[in-house]
Protein backbone atom coordinates (compact mmCIF):
# COMPACT_ATOMS: atom_id res chain seq x y z
CA UNK A 1 0.00 0.00 0.00
CA UNK A 2 1.28 3.54 -0.93
CA UNK A 3 -0.09 6.62 0.74
CA UNK A 4 0.01 9.80 -1.25
CA UNK A 5 0.71 13.32 1.08
CA UNK A 6 3.29 16.36 0.72
CA UNK A 7 6.49 16.34 0.74
CA UNK A 8 8.36 18.48 3.75
CA UNK A 9 12.07 18.15 4.07
CA UNK A 10 14.19 15.00 1.51
CA UNK A 11 15.27 12.33 1.98
CA UNK A 12 14.47 8.15 2.38
CA UNK A 13 14.09 6.22 5.34
CA UNK A 14 12.80 2.52 5.78
CA UNK A 15 12.20 1.50 9.47
CA UNK A 16 9.61 0.32 12.04
CA UNK A 17 6.48 2.92 12.58
CA UNK A 18 5.60 3.60 15.38
CA UNK A 19 1.74 5.18 15.61
CA UNK A 20 0.13 7.26 18.54
CA UNK A 21 -3.25 9.02 18.55
CA UNK A 22 -1.47 11.78 20.72
CA UNK A 23 0.17 14.69 19.90
CA UNK A 24 3.40 15.42 20.58
CA UNK A 25 5.67 18.06 22.24
CA UNK A 26 9.37 17.02 21.32
CA UNK A 27 10.73 20.08 24.20
CA UNK A 28 9.55 18.34 27.70
CA UNK A 29 7.89 15.43 25.80
CA UNK A 30 10.57 13.04 24.99
CA UNK A 31 13.98 12.72 26.62
CA UNK A 32 16.18 13.48 24.17
CA UNK A 33 19.11 11.75 25.71
CA UNK A 34 17.19 8.28 25.48
CA UNK A 35 14.42 8.66 23.16
CA UNK A 36 12.04 7.93 25.28
CA UNK A 37 8.24 9.26 25.66
CA UNK A 38 7.99 10.66 29.22
CA UNK A 39 5.42 12.51 28.59
CA UNK A 40 2.91 11.90 31.65
CA UNK A 41 -0.21 9.99 30.61
CA UNK A 42 0.67 9.98 26.68
CA UNK A 43 -0.35 7.51 24.69
CA UNK A 44 3.03 6.04 23.41
CA UNK A 45 4.98 7.11 27.63
CA UNK A 46 7.84 4.74 27.92
CA UNK A 47 8.65 3.60 24.71
CA UNK A 48 11.77 4.59 22.52
CA UNK A 49 11.18 6.45 19.27
CA UNK A 50 14.53 6.67 17.94
CA UNK A 51 15.22 4.81 14.75
CA UNK A 52 11.64 4.44 13.62
CA UNK A 53 9.01 6.27 11.94
CA UNK A 54 7.11 8.36 14.29
CA UNK A 55 3.48 8.79 13.25
CA UNK A 56 1.32 11.05 14.98
CA UNK A 57 -1.03 13.90 13.47
CA UNK A 58 0.59 17.02 14.75
CA UNK A 59 3.63 19.04 16.89
CA UNK A 60 2.21 20.30 19.94
CA UNK A 61 3.77 22.94 22.61
CA UNK A 62 7.34 25.10 22.73
CA UNK A 63 8.76 26.02 20.00
CA UNK A 64 12.13 25.01 21.57
CA UNK A 65 11.20 21.11 20.15
CA UNK A 66 13.13 22.27 17.31
CA UNK A 67 16.10 22.12 18.73
CA UNK A 68 15.28 19.20 20.86
CA UNK A 69 14.68 17.43 17.95
CA UNK A 70 18.41 18.38 16.59
CA UNK A 71 19.86 17.32 19.98
CA UNK A 72 18.06 13.99 19.25
CA UNK A 73 20.02 13.78 15.60
CA UNK A 74 23.10 14.68 17.13
CA UNK A 75 22.71 12.10 20.27
CA UNK A 76 22.24 9.51 17.05
CA UNK A 77 18.50 8.66 18.68
CA UNK A 78 16.40 10.89 16.54
CA UNK A 79 13.74 8.90 14.41
CA UNK A 80 14.54 7.51 11.50
CA UNK A 81 11.42 9.60 9.83
CA UNK A 82 8.23 11.65 10.63
CA UNK A 83 4.95 11.03 9.26
CA UNK A 84 2.03 13.69 9.86
CA UNK A 85 -1.31 14.13 9.34
CA UNK A 86 -1.03 18.12 9.23
CA UNK A 87 2.43 19.51 10.13
CA UNK A 88 3.19 22.26 11.96
CA UNK A 89 6.29 24.71 12.22
CA UNK A 90 7.89 23.31 15.22
CA UNK A 91 7.85 19.89 13.62
CA UNK A 92 9.10 20.85 10.27
CA UNK A 93 11.46 23.35 11.25
CA UNK A 94 13.09 20.12 13.83
CA UNK A 95 13.29 18.35 10.62
CA UNK A 96 15.18 20.57 8.19
CA UNK A 97 17.39 21.30 10.87
CA UNK A 98 18.16 18.20 11.98
CA UNK A 99 17.60 16.70 7.77
CA UNK A 100 14.84 14.04 8.83
CA UNK A 101 12.62 12.93 6.26
CA UNK A 102 8.81 13.93 6.22
CA UNK A 103 5.85 13.80 4.82
CA UNK A 104 2.45 15.03 6.01
CA UNK A 105 -1.38 15.08 5.08
CA UNK A 106 -1.24 10.99 5.25
CA UNK A 107 -3.97 9.01 6.92
CA UNK A 108 -2.02 7.81 9.67
CA UNK A 109 -5.13 5.62 10.78
CA UNK A 110 -3.91 3.77 7.61
CA UNK A 111 -0.57 2.81 9.63
CA UNK A 112 0.07 0.43 12.52
CA UNK A 113 2.88 0.42 15.04
CA UNK A 114 5.22 -2.61 13.88
CA UNK A 115 4.44 -2.55 10.09
CA UNK A 116 7.70 -1.61 8.03
CA UNK A 117 7.43 1.33 6.26
CA UNK A 118 9.46 3.46 3.27
CA UNK A 119 8.84 7.02 4.00
CA UNK A 120 10.18 9.33 0.52
CA UNK A 121 10.25 12.83 1.42
CA UNK A 122 10.96 13.88 -2.18
CA UNK A 123 7.59 12.36 -3.51
CA UNK A 124 5.82 13.06 -0.23
CA UNK A 125 5.08 9.46 -0.25
CA UNK A 126 4.85 6.18 2.64
CA UNK A 127 4.82 2.91 1.28
CA UNK A 128 3.56 0.18 3.41
CA UNK A 129 5.32 -3.15 2.95
CA UNK B 1 5.33 26.83 -4.67
CA UNK B 2 6.72 30.29 -3.62
CA UNK B 3 8.09 32.86 -6.31
CA UNK B 4 11.44 33.51 -4.99
CA UNK B 5 13.10 36.48 -6.56
CA UNK B 6 16.81 35.80 -7.65
CA UNK B 7 18.37 36.90 -4.68
CA UNK B 8 16.35 34.52 -2.48
CA UNK B 9 16.59 31.57 -5.36
CA UNK B 10 20.85 32.31 -5.05
CA UNK B 11 20.65 32.24 -1.24
CA UNK B 12 18.23 29.00 -1.93
CA UNK B 13 21.63 27.04 -3.80
CA UNK B 14 24.57 29.04 -1.60
CA UNK B 15 25.97 31.34 -3.59
CA UNK B 16 25.14 33.58 -0.08
CA UNK B 17 26.97 30.62 2.17
CA UNK B 18 25.48 27.95 4.32
CA UNK B 19 23.92 30.06 6.78
CA UNK B 20 21.72 32.02 4.43
CA UNK B 21 21.41 28.33 2.33
CA UNK B 22 19.75 26.55 5.38
CA UNK B 23 17.77 29.45 6.23
CA UNK B 24 16.67 30.32 3.12
CA UNK B 25 15.47 26.32 3.37
CA UNK B 26 13.67 26.78 6.84
CA UNK B 27 11.84 29.55 4.84
CA UNK B 28 10.86 28.20 1.81
CA UNK B 29 9.74 24.81 3.19
CA UNK B 30 7.28 26.54 5.86
CA UNK B 31 6.40 29.18 2.40
CA UNK B 32 5.48 26.00 0.81
CA UNK B 33 3.24 24.53 3.80
CA UNK B 34 1.27 27.52 4.39
CA UNK B 35 0.91 27.88 1.11
CA UNK B 36 2.95 31.89 0.94
CA UNK B 37 2.94 33.19 -2.13
CA UNK B 38 5.86 35.12 -1.86
CA UNK B 39 8.78 36.50 0.19
CA UNK B 40 8.07 39.70 2.45
CA UNK B 41 10.68 41.86 3.96
CA UNK B 42 10.80 42.08 7.24
CA UNK B 43 11.79 45.28 9.41
CA UNK B 44 13.15 43.59 12.50
CA UNK B 45 13.43 40.29 13.93
CA UNK B 46 13.17 38.99 18.26
CA UNK B 47 15.03 35.40 18.24
CA UNK B 48 13.58 32.96 21.31
CA UNK B 49 15.56 30.10 22.46
CA UNK B 50 18.25 31.29 24.24
CA UNK B 51 18.42 29.84 27.58
CA UNK B 52 21.30 27.30 28.06
CA UNK B 53 18.92 25.16 29.85
CA UNK B 54 16.62 24.47 26.79
CA UNK B 55 18.92 24.89 24.30
CA UNK B 56 21.48 22.20 25.65
CA UNK B 57 24.55 21.42 23.75
CA UNK B 58 23.11 20.70 20.42
CA UNK B 59 21.20 23.74 20.17
CA UNK B 60 24.10 25.37 20.84
CA UNK B 61 26.41 24.08 18.02
CA UNK B 62 23.59 24.68 15.21
CA UNK B 63 24.01 27.97 16.28
CA UNK B 64 27.96 28.09 16.36
CA UNK B 65 27.53 25.50 12.89
CA UNK B 66 24.87 29.10 11.83
CA UNK B 67 27.35 31.81 13.01
CA UNK B 68 30.44 30.51 11.14
CA UNK B 69 28.88 32.50 8.22
CA UNK B 70 25.80 33.69 8.94
CA UNK B 71 25.56 37.57 9.27
CA UNK B 72 21.78 38.96 10.30
CA UNK B 73 20.50 41.65 7.71
CA UNK B 74 17.79 43.13 9.58
CA UNK B 75 17.70 44.42 13.22
CA UNK B 76 17.27 41.59 15.78
CA UNK B 77 16.98 41.22 19.61
CA UNK B 78 17.32 38.42 21.63
CA UNK B 79 15.18 36.84 24.02
CA UNK B 80 15.98 36.84 27.64
CA UNK B 81 18.72 34.27 28.86
CA UNK B 82 19.38 31.78 31.72
CA UNK B 83 20.78 34.30 34.08
CA UNK B 84 21.92 37.70 34.89
CA UNK B 85 24.80 38.26 32.79
CA UNK B 86 26.64 40.09 35.15
CA UNK B 87 25.19 39.59 38.39
CA UNK B 88 24.57 35.58 37.42
CA UNK B 89 26.83 35.09 41.24
CA UNK B 90 24.74 36.96 43.45
CA UNK B 91 21.07 34.77 42.33
CA UNK B 92 22.54 31.61 42.51
CA UNK B 93 23.67 30.39 39.16
CA UNK B 94 26.70 27.73 38.87
CA UNK B 95 29.49 28.58 37.06
CA UNK B 96 29.44 25.43 34.68
CA UNK B 97 25.83 26.98 33.77
CA UNK B 98 27.20 30.33 33.19
CA UNK B 99 30.13 29.62 31.19
CA UNK B 100 27.69 27.63 28.90
CA UNK B 101 25.27 30.27 28.58
CA UNK B 102 27.81 33.05 27.66
CA UNK B 103 29.20 30.39 24.64
CA UNK B 104 25.21 30.76 23.60
CA UNK B 105 25.24 34.62 23.96
CA UNK B 106 28.91 35.05 22.35
CA UNK B 107 27.42 32.46 19.03
CA UNK B 108 24.41 35.28 18.22
CA UNK B 109 26.68 38.34 19.25
CA UNK B 110 28.95 36.71 16.45
CA UNK B 111 25.52 37.03 13.73
CA UNK B 112 25.75 40.60 14.72
CA UNK B 113 22.50 40.20 16.96
CA UNK B 114 21.83 42.88 19.58
CA UNK B 115 21.99 40.83 22.91
CA UNK B 116 19.37 42.48 24.44
CA UNK B 117 18.48 39.24 26.16
CA UNK B 118 14.73 40.72 26.73
CA UNK B 119 11.01 39.46 26.09
CA UNK B 120 10.25 43.49 25.79
CA UNK B 121 12.22 44.33 22.25
CA UNK B 122 9.37 47.02 22.42
CA UNK B 123 10.70 48.74 24.93
CA UNK B 124 14.04 49.02 24.38
CA UNK B 125 14.67 49.59 20.64
CA UNK B 126 13.28 46.91 18.44
CA UNK B 127 10.00 49.48 18.00
CA UNK B 128 8.43 48.23 14.78
CA UNK B 129 5.67 50.80 13.74
CA UNK B 130 2.21 50.39 12.30
CA UNK B 131 2.02 48.38 9.59
CA UNK B 132 5.87 46.84 9.31
CA UNK B 133 6.22 42.98 8.91
CA UNK B 134 8.74 41.40 11.30
CA UNK B 135 9.37 38.03 12.29
CA UNK B 136 9.28 37.88 16.05
CA UNK B 137 9.52 34.71 18.41
CA UNK B 138 8.57 35.38 22.02
CA UNK B 139 4.67 34.51 22.08
CA UNK B 140 4.00 37.65 24.38
CA UNK B 141 6.09 40.17 21.95
CA UNK B 142 4.49 38.57 19.02
CA UNK B 143 1.08 39.69 20.63
CA UNK B 144 2.21 42.70 21.59
CA UNK B 145 3.12 43.81 18.25
CA UNK B 146 0.34 42.14 16.72
CA UNK B 147 -2.05 44.03 18.43
CA UNK B 148 -0.63 47.27 20.62
CA UNK B 149 1.40 48.44 17.83
CA UNK B 150 -0.52 46.72 14.57
CA UNK B 151 2.73 45.35 13.01
CA UNK B 152 2.51 41.82 11.48
CA UNK B 153 4.35 38.81 12.68
CA UNK B 154 3.54 35.15 12.95
CA UNK B 155 4.35 33.10 15.63
CA UNK B 156 8.23 32.18 14.74
CA UNK B 157 10.34 30.02 16.53
CA UNK B 158 13.95 30.48 17.50
CA UNK B 159 15.34 28.81 14.08
CA UNK B 160 12.67 30.62 11.79
CA UNK B 161 13.40 34.05 13.43
CA UNK B 162 16.96 33.74 12.74
CA UNK B 163 16.36 32.44 8.90
CA UNK B 164 14.64 35.77 8.71
CA UNK B 165 17.41 37.63 11.05
CA UNK B 166 19.85 36.37 7.93
CA UNK B 167 18.00 36.62 4.59
CA UNK B 168 16.07 39.67 5.93
CA UNK B 169 12.83 37.67 4.53
CA UNK B 170 9.67 35.89 6.01
CA UNK B 171 6.72 33.62 3.86
CA UNK B 172 3.91 35.95 3.19
CA UNK B 173 1.08 33.81 5.06
CA UNK B 174 -0.98 33.95 8.47
CA UNK B 175 -1.08 36.99 9.99
CA UNK B 176 1.05 39.08 7.43
CA UNK B 177 -2.20 39.17 5.37
CA UNK B 178 -5.09 41.11 6.12
CA UNK B 179 -7.57 38.43 5.63
CA UNK B 180 -6.34 36.37 8.90
CA UNK B 181 -6.21 39.58 11.36
CA UNK B 182 -10.43 39.65 11.91
CA UNK B 183 -11.62 38.88 15.12
CA UNK B 184 -13.69 35.69 15.63
CA UNK B 185 -15.31 36.23 18.57
CA UNK B 186 -16.14 38.74 21.14
CA UNK B 187 -15.37 39.53 24.50
CA UNK B 188 -17.60 42.07 26.83
CA UNK B 189 -15.84 42.86 29.92
CA UNK B 190 -18.98 44.52 32.57
CA UNK B 191 -16.41 45.18 35.29
CA UNK B 192 -13.43 47.52 35.76
CA UNK B 193 -10.04 45.88 34.96
CA UNK B 194 -7.30 47.99 36.69
CA UNK B 195 -3.81 47.30 37.33
CA UNK B 196 -0.86 44.48 35.65
CA UNK B 197 -2.59 41.51 37.64
CA UNK B 198 -6.37 42.16 36.67
CA UNK B 199 -5.17 42.26 33.11
CA UNK B 200 -3.27 39.48 33.23
CA UNK B 201 -6.24 37.67 34.92
CA UNK B 202 -8.20 38.99 32.18
CA UNK B 203 -6.09 37.45 29.33
CA UNK B 204 -6.15 34.18 31.59
CA UNK B 205 -9.93 34.11 31.27
CA UNK B 206 -10.23 34.84 27.76
CA UNK B 207 -7.31 32.67 26.60
CA UNK B 208 -8.74 29.93 28.45
CA UNK B 209 -12.27 30.41 26.41
CA UNK B 210 -10.65 30.96 22.87
CA UNK B 211 -8.81 27.52 23.81
CA UNK B 212 -12.41 26.18 24.66
CA UNK B 213 -14.04 27.70 21.82
CA UNK B 214 -11.48 26.43 19.25
CA UNK B 215 -10.98 30.35 18.12
CA UNK B 216 -7.62 32.29 18.07
CA UNK B 217 -8.61 36.21 17.82
CA UNK B 218 -11.04 37.79 19.73
CA UNK B 219 -12.21 41.23 20.04
CA UNK B 220 -12.41 43.02 23.71
CA UNK B 221 -14.79 45.98 24.51
CA UNK B 222 -15.73 47.71 28.02
CA UNK B 223 -11.78 48.64 28.76
CA UNK B 224 -12.07 52.32 28.75
CA UNK B 225 -8.43 52.79 29.32
CA UNK B 226 -5.15 50.80 29.75
CA UNK B 227 -1.51 51.40 30.17
CA UNK B 228 1.78 49.67 28.48
CA UNK B 229 2.68 48.07 31.32
CA UNK B 230 -1.08 46.69 31.57
CA UNK B 231 -1.38 45.46 28.04
CA UNK B 232 1.94 43.98 27.99
CA UNK B 233 0.80 41.52 31.11
CA UNK B 234 -2.43 40.74 29.27
CA UNK B 235 -0.57 40.15 26.13
CA UNK B 236 1.54 37.63 27.91
CA UNK B 237 -1.56 36.09 29.41
CA UNK B 238 -3.50 35.49 26.49
CA UNK B 239 -0.31 34.63 24.86
CA UNK B 240 0.30 31.71 27.78
CA UNK B 241 -3.53 30.33 28.22
CA UNK B 242 -4.99 31.27 24.38
CA UNK B 243 -1.88 30.69 22.24
CA UNK B 244 -3.47 34.09 21.28
CA UNK B 245 -0.93 35.88 18.48
CA UNK B 246 -3.40 39.01 18.09
CA UNK B 247 -6.43 40.38 19.51
CA UNK B 248 -8.29 43.78 18.93
CA UNK B 249 -9.33 45.88 22.03
CA UNK B 250 -11.71 48.79 21.39
CA UNK B 251 -10.71 52.63 21.25
CA UNK B 252 -6.97 50.88 22.68
CA UNK B 253 -5.55 48.81 19.76
CA UNK B 254 -5.20 50.67 16.37
CA UNK B 255 -6.51 48.25 14.09
CA UNK B 256 -9.98 47.76 16.17
CA UNK B 257 -11.83 49.36 13.22
CA UNK B 258 -10.09 48.14 10.50
CA UNK B 259 -12.64 45.00 10.33
CA UNK B 260 -15.32 44.29 11.05
CA UNK B 261 -16.87 43.33 14.32
CA UNK B 262 -17.76 39.78 15.28
CA UNK B 263 -22.19 39.69 15.95
CA UNK B 264 -21.86 35.63 17.10
CA UNK B 265 -19.67 34.32 19.49
CA UNK B 266 -20.47 36.83 21.73
CA UNK B 267 -19.17 36.24 25.73
CA UNK B 268 -19.67 38.58 29.01
CA UNK B 269 -16.77 38.78 31.32
CA UNK B 270 -18.64 40.79 34.86
CA UNK B 271 -17.03 40.60 38.35
CA UNK B 272 -17.61 36.94 39.10
CA UNK B 273 -15.44 35.55 36.44
CA UNK B 274 -13.12 37.63 37.75
CA UNK B 275 -12.92 36.62 41.05
CA UNK B 276 -13.04 33.28 39.74
CA UNK B 277 -10.41 33.50 37.30
CA UNK B 278 -7.84 34.78 40.29
CA UNK B 279 -8.66 31.51 42.71
CA UNK B 280 -7.19 30.12 39.87
CA UNK B 281 -3.73 31.85 40.05
CA UNK B 282 -3.94 31.68 44.30
CA UNK B 283 -2.86 28.15 45.75
CA UNK B 284 -3.95 27.01 49.01
CA UNK B 285 -1.42 26.43 51.60
CA UNK B 286 1.21 28.56 49.43
CA UNK B 287 4.04 29.63 51.63
CA UNK B 288 5.99 32.51 49.25
CA UNK B 289 9.74 32.67 50.43
CA UNK B 290 9.82 33.96 46.41
CA UNK B 291 8.49 36.98 44.77
CA UNK B 292 8.86 38.63 41.45
CA UNK B 293 8.04 41.48 39.71
CA UNK B 294 8.85 41.65 35.87
CA UNK B 295 7.10 39.22 33.75
CA UNK B 296 7.15 40.21 31.21
CA UNK B 297 10.04 42.43 31.76
CA UNK B 298 9.81 45.33 34.03
CA UNK B 299 9.16 48.47 32.35
CA UNK B 300 10.95 51.86 34.10
CA UNK B 301 7.35 53.10 35.52
CA UNK B 302 7.11 49.87 37.39
CA UNK B 303 10.73 49.94 39.11
CA UNK B 304 9.93 53.57 39.78
CA UNK B 305 6.84 52.77 41.51
CA UNK B 306 8.76 49.69 43.55
CA UNK B 307 11.71 51.65 44.25
CA UNK B 308 9.47 54.50 45.68
CA UNK B 309 7.41 51.37 47.61
CA UNK B 310 10.92 50.33 48.95
CA UNK B 311 12.15 53.21 50.08
CA UNK B 312 13.55 52.76 53.28
CA UNK B 313 12.05 49.31 54.29
CA UNK B 314 13.73 45.97 54.42
CA UNK B 315 12.91 43.06 52.64
CA UNK B 316 12.79 39.73 54.02
CA UNK B 317 11.88 36.91 51.38
CA UNK B 318 14.07 36.64 48.01
CA UNK B 319 13.20 39.13 45.92
CA UNK B 320 13.61 39.80 42.28
CA UNK B 321 12.80 42.08 39.34
CA UNK B 322 13.32 40.94 36.30
CA UNK B 323 13.89 43.81 33.26
CA UNK B 324 15.86 44.34 30.68
CA UNK B 325 19.71 45.21 30.52
CA UNK B 326 18.68 48.96 29.51
CA UNK B 327 16.28 49.50 31.59
CA UNK B 328 17.97 48.73 34.61
CA UNK B 329 21.44 51.13 33.56
CA UNK B 330 18.05 53.72 33.59
CA UNK B 331 17.32 52.60 36.73
CA UNK B 332 20.60 52.95 37.97
CA UNK B 333 21.10 56.61 36.69
CA UNK B 334 17.82 57.62 38.31
CA UNK B 335 18.86 56.59 41.70
CA UNK B 336 16.01 53.73 41.51
CA UNK B 337 18.59 51.08 41.69
CA UNK B 338 20.02 51.85 44.97
CA UNK B 339 16.68 52.38 46.86
CA UNK B 340 15.66 48.70 46.17
CA UNK B 341 19.22 46.85 46.12
CA UNK B 342 19.28 48.79 49.75
CA UNK B 343 16.13 47.27 50.57
CA UNK B 344 17.38 43.99 49.75
CA UNK B 345 15.80 43.32 46.60
CA UNK B 346 17.68 42.01 43.65
CA UNK B 347 17.72 42.67 40.19
CA UNK B 348 17.84 39.89 37.89
CA UNK B 349 18.47 41.83 34.29
CA UNK B 350 18.78 39.65 31.00
CA UNK B 351 16.73 36.68 32.62
CA UNK B 352 13.56 35.59 34.26
CA UNK B 353 11.62 33.23 36.41
CA UNK B 354 10.81 31.43 33.24
CA UNK B 355 13.60 30.85 31.19
CA UNK B 356 16.70 30.66 34.67
CA UNK B 357 17.10 27.45 36.13
CA UNK B 358 15.48 27.77 39.33
CA UNK B 359 13.11 24.74 39.82
CA UNK B 360 12.95 23.64 43.13
CA UNK B 361 14.53 26.40 44.76
CA UNK B 362 11.53 28.35 46.09
CA UNK B 363 7.92 26.38 47.45
CA UNK B 364 5.66 29.45 47.00
CA UNK B 365 6.36 32.62 44.38
CA UNK B 366 3.95 35.58 44.60
CA UNK B 367 3.65 37.71 41.06
CA UNK B 368 1.40 39.72 39.43
CA UNK B 369 1.79 37.88 36.40
CA UNK B 370 -0.83 35.30 35.21
CA UNK B 371 1.83 34.12 32.83
CA UNK B 372 4.36 34.01 35.59
CA UNK B 373 1.79 32.29 37.68
CA UNK B 374 1.54 29.17 34.90
CA UNK B 375 5.36 28.91 34.49
CA UNK B 376 5.59 28.93 38.28
CA UNK B 377 3.74 25.81 38.13
CA UNK B 378 4.22 23.74 35.17
CA UNK B 379 8.15 24.44 34.98
CA UNK B 380 9.52 25.16 38.32
CA UNK B 381 6.92 23.19 40.01
CA UNK B 382 5.84 25.99 42.99
CA UNK B 383 2.91 26.98 44.41
CA UNK B 384 1.59 30.52 43.02
CA UNK B 385 0.11 33.69 44.51
CA UNK B 386 -1.01 36.06 42.39
CA UNK B 387 -1.76 40.41 43.71
CA UNK B 388 -1.15 43.78 42.88
CA UNK B 389 2.36 45.23 42.56
CA UNK B 390 1.91 46.59 45.88
CA UNK B 391 0.66 43.60 47.48
CA UNK B 392 3.42 41.81 45.86
CA UNK B 393 6.65 44.10 47.34
CA UNK B 394 4.28 43.69 50.45
CA UNK B 395 4.66 40.17 50.64
CA UNK B 396 8.49 41.17 50.62
CA UNK B 397 8.62 43.18 53.24
CA UNK B 398 6.25 40.79 55.74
Amino acid sequence: MKLIGRKIYKGIAEAEAIVTKDGISFYGGIDPDTGKVVEVGHELEGQTISGKVLVFPSGKGSTVGSYTMYRMMKNKNAPAAIVNKEIDTIIAVGCIISEIPCVDKIEIDKIKTGQNLIVNGMEGTVEVK
Amino acid sequence: MMKLTTEEQEMLEGKYGKAAKKSMEILTTLGDIFEADSMVKVYGVQIAGVSYANLGEAGLEFLSEMAEDGKVRVLTTLNPAGMDRENWQALGIDEEFAKNQNRVIDAFAKMGIITTCSCTPYLIGNTPHYGQHLAWAESSAVCYANSVIGARTNREGGPSALASAITGKTPNYGYHLDANRYSQVHFKVNTPIRGTDQFGILGKIIGDKLVEIGKKIPYISGIPIATIEELKSFCASVATYGGTALFHMEEITPEYDRYPKPSDNVFKIDKDDMNQARLELIDEDSEIDFVSIGCPHASIHEIATIAELLEGKKIKKEFWITTARPTKKLADAAGYSKLIEDAGAKFAADTCCVVAPIKGRFKGIMVDSAKACYYGRAKNKFKVRIGTLEQCVEEAIK
